[in-house]
């Protein structure tokens, strides 16, 4: 686990989302909400990348500050070579680290993000993630024409991107105080239609790990979420942790539970993709804080380390979670 | 009675699909495969001309109708050609469905985009 003693405040924060999310529960969060997922482009490749686009721009906007104010921006999506995020980062000139954690790739910028402010050498740092759902479809099913049925422990991949800045000035921000980047877990799922039980292992095995070594009480947390494990991996998770003698409680949720209201939303078993907990973080969890209703949140990308070719050659599917803690004193 | 026992048959086809979507890791690609290869096989052992004939367009138009259509069209082309048709009788039997297919695969394309089906 790495502390941050500098405290790498997150001074600007910003989404952008498509339909579906913003008919959710967490519609009035939103920065931006498409009316079609489109985003006025002709692919929805390039619609994620137009998202990508406003997401920065937004997070700019608010936080008063010039693409040039950013040392280093960590981003990543889950396009076929992130392409997705290089797109949409074109243009701003901000030097870019491309990421890949599949889902967890938000937890992971951050963490990076955060450390480069720890370690001194940057002063105003940025972390950006997306997913598409039609762009997902393509790159790790099929394409949306082909028209095949979804299973019911599938999730539905979030169209969403959410970016924050981070800067080494504390002020009275929230900041993140720990990071724990998380080991590769493979406990053999095979099933690439049941995400949720390949990651539950990896998020267990970091949310563990970081009780273990900080000893604390996981109810004095406002929230303790998971990135996107449903309903379905949200389950295993919680049975893992008790198993291993950590019992969560009413503040342990999954992100991919919050974005979408999973009885009247057709997402089965509710949302996935970089965009989950990168919309849900940028747009709720962040607006709790600044509204002083909340102080202390574990954020656990969780992500599952797959792609089409690996699925096909019957590779079982590991799975990451990266943590990390963002505080905001009373 | 035919059209009862059509959409009887029929759905029953759609059920056993759904329940292997449901219940199982196999992917909507692999299932069609599977009712493709079954369809094959299940002629070739007697089984599906008498269903075709009780159910109609309950047989022959879920995937397994295509398997049968292969299998019925190879058989046909071997008793008329010999070996030959063993390769010719199954492309050509299906050749209209698979002709029509295309055409409106790709007429459909020209005219629409495709969209998520949850929004």
């Amino acid at each position: 686990m790495i502390e941050m003693k500098s405290r790498p405040s997150i001074i600007g924060f910003g989404n952008s989302v498509g339909k579906l999310e913003g008919d959710g529960p967490l519609k009035e969060y939103f920065d931006l909400t498409d009316t079609d997922s489109k985003f006025g482009m002709k692919t929805w490749e390039k619609a994620e990348s137009e998202m990508i686009r406003q997401a920065v721009s937004i997070t700019l906007k608010k936080a008063h500050l010039k693409p040039g104010n950013i040392e280093l921006a960590f981003g990543g999506d889950l396009s076929n070579q992130c392409t997705a995020t290089a797109l949409g980062m074109r243009g701003f000139n901000i030097p870019y680290a491309g990421l890949y954690g599949a889902c967890s790739t938000f937890a992971l910028g951050i963490g990076l993000a955060s450390i480069s402010i720890e370690s001194g050498k940057f002063s105003t740092t940025m972390a950006i993630s997306s997913s598409h759902y039609s762009s997902a479809e393509r790159q790790y099913r099929f394409p949306l024409e082909y028209g095949c049925q979804r299973t019911p422990t599938a999730q539905t991949t979030v169209t969403g991107a959410g970016c924050v800045i981070l800067s080494k000035d504390t002020k009275s921000y929230p900041y993140v105080s720990a990071f724990v980047p998380g080991t590769i877990c493979d406990l053999g799922i095979t099933d690439a239609n049941n995400m949720g039980a390949a990651m539950a292992p990896a998020a267990a095995d970091t949310v563990l790990k970081y009780f273990s070594i900080t000893r604390e009480d996981p109810n004095n947390y406002d929230y303790i979420l998971t990135g996107d494990l449903g309903a379905e991996g949200h389950k295993i998770f919680t049975d893992l942790c008790l198993k291993n003698g950590l019992a969560l409680g009413k503040n342990s949720n999954d992100c991919g539970k919050m974005i979408y209201n999973l009885k009247e939303q057709e997402v089965n078993s509710g949302g996935s993709g970089c965009g989950c907990s990168a919309s849900v973080f940028t747009a709720f969890v962040m607006n709790e804080f600044m509204e002083n209703k909340i102080h202390d949140v574990l954020l656990i990308g969780t992500g599952a380390l797959l792609n089409p070719s690996t699925v096909l050659q019957n590779e079982t599917i590991p799975g990451i979670a990266h943590l990390v803690r963002i505080r905001r004193e009373q | 009675m035919k059209f009862i026992l059509c959409f009887i048959i029929g759905g029953l086809f759609c059920v056993i699909a759904q329940i292997l979507i449901d219940k199982t890791a196999l992917t909507p690609a692999r299932i069609l495969v599977l009712y493709v290869v079954s369809g094959v096989i299940l002629t070739g052992i007697g089984i599906y001309k008498p269903l075709v004939e009780i159910a109609g367009c309950g047989a022959t138009v879920p995937l397994t109708g295509f398997g049968y259509c292969l299998a019925d069209g190879v058989e046909k082309a071997v008793n008329e050609h010999g070996f030959i048709g063993v390769f010719t009788g199954g492309i050509t039997a299906t050749s209209g469905g698979i002709a029509s297919a295309i055409l409106s695969s790709v007429t459909a394309a020209l005219f629409f985009n495709g969209k998520p089906e949850n929004l």
